[in-house]
């Protein structure tokens, strides 16, 4: 569903992305593993088009979508549920709710308010709040939320778990684990396994901006050298 | 009581015809980020548009009509000039984007001229607010009926905008786009439709208000200046982008005004001023302004260190000034008060270079200290009878002492911020000297500062000028390469590094802002002992944008950009007024297809064949 080949991104002069490669395939969940600073936020922001790669391929159902402005790789069908969550903090959570809409798509789940509030109980009750007023946990829910307001057929969680309670962290697995059954095909990046191997099938492990593993949670788990090389503190 | 409620209410209903237009502005501001100069320029085309469909009207309705109509075709304007000028531009820096807009101004109001006329133009009364209607008696005292309508209007539209902002998925959608953009764009939003949405809906605004003033104020010229300041000062004070911000300080500034008028007649545009200055102390950003961090540089991206110069421009550079030198020998009058006046701008430009491209703070009022300059040297001769050595010697440090308080303001602020607030001051100034006649001679201008020794236009005038100007220069290069002038730009590059390192950021900023001053301060007294008297026009927005277009022309990257850029700007312009009466929007449509098609300015012309006949070293790279 998605192919990631060989991309290179820079912030300024710096070059952060070195030939990063990785593929994702229909209903699948895959956890972008690494530690602070390794790369995953950047390799995020390359899909969805926030950060533009100077060089390599992302190929989305099979079209290009390098070089493609954020609305439309967003419109194609590519959700993108940002790190700090970036909650619109002077906009209730109907409002937050609004920006995400967009119409129908073909083969993938839809979703309203309503089906929303089914999935984050937490937003039903404060619906008027304003964006500001809610707490990580619940930022976080409105976060995927919106972008789920769009129907995409494959999203981009940077980070869902951090800075989050663990009761809070228990939800949110159930949640993505919703989101796979219903046919969402899911990227999701971690700084550790634990979180991960509660919901992704594969794993790609990121390091200074290269790609230095990939495979299955049940494989990484049991590779004890892979882990302390690229995953410990 | 009437008189004190009328009072209020004229207060009020300014505060109303202020807030038409600057919601606009605020609101075109926090969507886009685009700081739009030519906002006053679409207010006056409001009302020159009204008058002429008002003039075509007849009736109530066509009357209403008239002003509703001109309000969608200025935002239809407004919508073409974003399409043309700003859409190629919104990731340039801010200093592109002011350009840009000013280049704007410019044609439009030359525009202006060729259709409408120099002359002012009166409009008609409003249907049913004339005659025996035109006042109404309120506790003994007369009110104007129109200036109740206004409030109104506004408040009416107040309804409608709150309707949209809430109401609508367009209103949510500029909502939080205000807020954080790129994530709009993230969920999908086309930010190029919006961005052009508000841009009608901000220039409309626009557009209404300048044609409610019609049948009050008429239509001039002159609108599009006269509106700048107090729009820009209200939409500082609210916080800029905030509409509801905008409303609130719209109402503080007008009421303060109205009553302020009983107390000081003399001092009605400072205080407009002092208010924002008191607002700023406590809030900074505004009273509902957010902070914000801009991490981007405003100046434009610094792509290399100050080269050392090499020792064909050092022999390029000698040449000139040898040049310079010996050109009295045949050069006289007329040509070689062009030489003085290039000199003047020279330092000026390179002044604000120093605290633009060394420091990365766009400075919008550095006229100010210009102004400031001259009027120091000129209130010295005509008041204490000073030798002019001694009122160029002291001109420079009542210039930075005059920095000094502005930058005590100003420093603490950044980007957009702080070019605002910059602005802001230029005009506190400015208003000083054109209200307080007494001392000033307001707009008449102070006359006969001729020196005493020296007569202006004689060759020994010609050297003091070329002595200190090419003096200042060389001093403002001197300091970029002290390590005052590493921290500087340090400080530019990194604050937050050069800050973990033990520098104290905004200090340096500040001397530097002052230095900036004290040299901008230089030029203006070589510039009254040239022309032998100075005007308030000195001080004035236009001016300061004289400044900015310079080290624009020149580029902002090097050194000798400000030098290149204030030469081409003062032989552009002489050579523009001989040719046409239509020199303005000449000189507009120039700027403008400079900043879309060489963004580094005329030093970018160099790179830009070096790029055609060169390859880059991407290329390079690639083999």
């Amino acid at each position: 569903m998605l192919k990631v080949k060989k991309i290179n991104s820079y912030y300024g002069g710096a070059h952060i992305l070195h030939d990063v490669s990785l593929n994702v395939e229909q209903g699948e969940v895959v956890a972008l593993l690494g530690r602070n600073g390794a790369g995953k936020s950047t390799t995020m922001k390359s899909i969805c088009g926030l950060v533009q790669p100077k060089s390599g391929v992302v190929e989305f159902m099979g079209q290009g979508m390098q070089g493609k402005p954020p609305y439309h790789i967003c419109r194609a069908g590519i959700g993108y549920v940002p790190e700090e969550r970036r909650v619109f903090s002077e906009l209730t959570i109907l409002e937050n709710l609004e920006v995400g809409k967009r119409s129908a798509r073909q083969d993938v789940p839809q979703w309203s308010h309503e089906k929303l509030f089914e999935l984050f109980p937490n937003l039903a009750e404060r619906r008027q709040n304003l964006g500001s007023q809610l707490s990580g946990g619940e930022q976080q829910m409105l976060s995927i939320a919106r972008t789920l307001m769009g129907n995409p057929s494959f999203i981009l969680l940077d980070e869902p778990s951090e800075g989050l309670a663990p009761v809070i962290v228990e939800q949110m697995a159930l949640a993505i684990m919703e989101l796979k059954k219903q046919g969402v095909t899911i990227l999701l990046s971690e700084q550790n396994l634990h979180f991960a191997k509660l919901v992704a099938d594969r794993a790609v492990i990121l390091e200074s901006g290269f790609v230095r593993y990939g495979g299955t949670i049940v494989e990484l788990e049991a590779d004890e050298e892979v882990r302390t090389a690229y995953l410990m503190v | 009581m009437g008189f004190y409620l009328v009072q209020l209410l004229t207060g009020l209903s300014n505060a109303c015809a202020l807030f038409l237009v600057a919601s606009g502005l605020t609101l075109i501001f926090g969507v886009t980020r685009i700081v739009n100069f030519s906002h006053g320029s679409f207010y006056m085309l409001g009302a020159y548009i009204a008058y002429t469909l008002v003039e075509q009207s007849s009736g109530a309705f066509g009357f209403w009509g008239s002003l509703l109509l001109a309000g969608i075709a200025v935002g239809i304007i407004g919508l073409i000039v974003e399409l043309i000028v700003l859409k190629p531009i919104y990731k340039s820096p801010e200093l592109y984007q002011l350009v840009a807009t000013f280049g704007v101004i410019l044609v439009i109001q030359d525009l202006a001229q060729w259709i409408w006329g120099a002359e002012d133009l009166f409009g008609r009364r409003a249907p049913g607010f004339k005659g025996e209607n035109a006042t109404v008696d309120i506790a003994g005292t007369l009110m104007p009926t129109y200036d109740l309508a206004i409030i109104a209007i506004a408040l009416s539209v107040l309804g409608i905008l709150w309707f949209i902002f809430n109401r609508t998925r367009f209103g949510i959608l500029v909502r939080a786009a205000t807020l954080d953009r790129e994530m709009v764009s993230a969920l999908g939003v086309n930010q190029s439709l919006l961005f052009s949405g508000v841009f009608f809906l901000g220039s409309m605004l626009a557009g209404i208000g300048g044609a409610v003033q019609l049948p009050k104020g008429g239509a001039s010229l002159l609108m599009d200046f006269e509106i700048l300041s107090p729009i820009f000062v209200v939409v500082v004070i609210g916080g800029m982008g905030s509409i509801w911000g905008v409303f609130v300080a719209s109402i503080l500034v007008s009421v303060l005004q109205a009553f302020g008028v009983l107390f000081f007649p003399q001092s009605t545009l400072v205080l407009m001023f002092l208010v924002m200055a008191v607002v700023l102390i406590f809030r900074p950003w505004g009273l509902y302004g957010k902070e914000e961090s801009s991490t981007e540089h405003a100046a434009g991206e610094i792509k290399e260190p100050l080269r050392e110069v090499g020792s064909k421009m050092k022999m390029v550079f000698l040449t000139i000034i040898a040049l310079l030198i010996i050109s009295p020998i045949f050069l006289e009058g007329y040509n070689l008060n062009t030489i003085i006046d290039v000199l003047v701008f020279c330092l000026f430009a390179a002044s604000l270079h120093y605290i633009l491209g060394t420091g990365g703070l766009v400075s919008f009022g550095h006229a100010a200290f210009y102004g400031g300059g001259a009027y120091a040297a000129a209130l010295l001769v005509t008041y204490a009878n000073t030798p002019m050595e001694l009122a160029i010697f002291f001109a420079p440090f009542l210039a930075g002492f005059v920095a000094l308080i502005i930058g005590w303001f100003c420093v603490r602020l950044t980007g957009v911020y702080f070019a605002m607030l910059t602005l802001a001051f230029a005009q506190v100034l400015w208003s000083i000297v054109f209200q307080w006649s007494a001392v000033t001679k307001g707009d008449d201008g102070l006359t006969d500062v001729y020196p005493q020794i020296i007569t202006s236009g004689s060759i020994l005038h010609y050297y003091v000028v070329l002595i200190l100007a090419v003096g200042g220069i060389i001093l403002l290069r001197a300091m970029a390469h002290t390590p005052f002038g590493y921290s500087l730009r340090g400080g530019r590059d990194s604050s937050l590094r050069s800050e973990a390192i033990g520098m104290d950021v905004k200090l340096i900023q500040m001397s530097s802002f002052v230095f900036a001053g004290a040299m901008a301060g230089l030029a203006g007294s070589l510039f009254v002992f040239t022309k032998g008297s100075v005007f308030p026009d000195e001080m004035t927005i236009a001016r300061s944008f004289d400044a900015l277009l310079m080290v624009f022309l020149g580029g902002v990257q090097s050194l000798t950009g400000p030098i290149s850029g204030a030469a081409a700007f003062t032989l552009l312009h002489e050579w523009l007024v001989q040719i046409t009466e239509y020199w303005r929007g000449c000189l507009g449509i120039l700027i403008i297809c400079i900043v879309i098609l060489l963004p580094n300015g005329l030093a970018g012309i160099g790179e830009l064949f070096r790029n055609i006949f060169t390859k880059t070293p991407k290329e390079e790279a690639a083999k």
